[in-house]
């Protein structure tokens, strides 16, 4: 096993396990530092798919925007925790908790199958993109081309995402503004 | 060189985690970072599957949109859950049952 594979099986071990964890821990706050950690570690996942650019970006937006969003709504409507502490009730074994996870197993073993026969029997692109040699390899600069394609053949998605995301700050802000008093 | 089939079983057991959490938890913002995982599991099998798509780079140019569309998403969902919550004073889904008082 060489040292690229060793890391990366580190990296899919800690996303998974700390995702794992932060499903059935009770303290939200605690959950959301391990919400943290599997972003980190999918970031890393993603330096493995050769995608360093959408790696740095998952941590710009994700870890620096979204994570510290969520933090902020969470002390703002921080009593719900208390009244589950207070309660003390522990939900877990309850129906609902059993059959989340057995839907949650049963589409687990739907798509480990789906990715092994994909495995034994890979697309006719993905076997075309291997045989003219048009893989990426850790060579290649990304960011340029990267750039490129932006500015060229998606540069109409690349628009629209960007009309839809002043939309939606937009709807954010206003949704969250406080009401005109009388 | 990392084989395409161990992306997809990490991305395949981070989707489930991410519905566990959706179909599961009993607070709001819980069922959002579930949601984040869902689509960061898919993020990862685009970017995954994107390897092998070096003329046009399809791959993650769509893990780009689809980052800025869950961050968009995140915005609009935490400014409703915190007008629910200022409402209800409560962020359970199944305290929520009026859509207009």
């Amino acid at each position: 096993m060489t040292i690229t594979a060793l890391v990366f099986y580190v990296f899919a071990t800690v996303a998974v396990g700390s995702a794992l964890l932060l499903v059935t821990l009770r303290n939200i706050a605690r959950a959301l530092f391990l919400f943290f950690v599997v972003l980190f570690s999918v970031a890393g996942l993603y330096v493995f798919a050769l995608a360093d650019f959408v790696a740095i970006t998952q941590i710009l937006v994700y870890v620096g925007g979204v994570l510290v969003l969520m933090l902020f709504a969470f002390m703002l409507s921080n009593k719900e925790l208390l009244h589950d502490l207070q309660l003390g009730t522990s939900q877990l074994f309850a129906l609902p908790v059993w059959q989340s996870v057995l839907l949650a197993a049963s589409l687990l073993t739907v798509l480990i199958y789906a990715a092994l026969q994909l495995g034994n029997q890979e697309p006719g692109w993905v076997l075309a993109a291997r045989d003219e040699g048009t893989v990426l390899s850790p060579a290649d600069s990304n960011v340029q081309q990267l750039g490129l394609q932006f500015m060229t053949r998606y540069v109409l998605p690349f628009e629209v995402v960007s009309v839809l995301l002043m939309m939606a700050l937009i709807g954010a802000a206003h949704l969250s503004r406080k009401e005109a008093t009388p | 060189m990392i084989p395409l089939t161990h992306f997809l079983i990490v991305s395949a057991c981070l989707f489930a985690i991410g519905l566990y959490a959706v179909l599961s938890r009993r607070n709001a913002i819980m069922v959002l970072v579930g949601i984040e995982l869902m689509i960061n599991a898919s993020i990862l099998n685009l970017v995954a599957f994107g390897r092998y798509d070096k003329t046009l780079y399809g791959g993650q140019v769509f893990a780009l949109f689809a980052i800025v569309l869950a961050a968009a998403a995140v915005a609009v969902a935490l400014a409703i859950i915190l007008n629910v919550y200022k409402f209800y004073k409560s962020v359970n889904p199944e305290d929520i049952n009026h859509l207009k008082d």
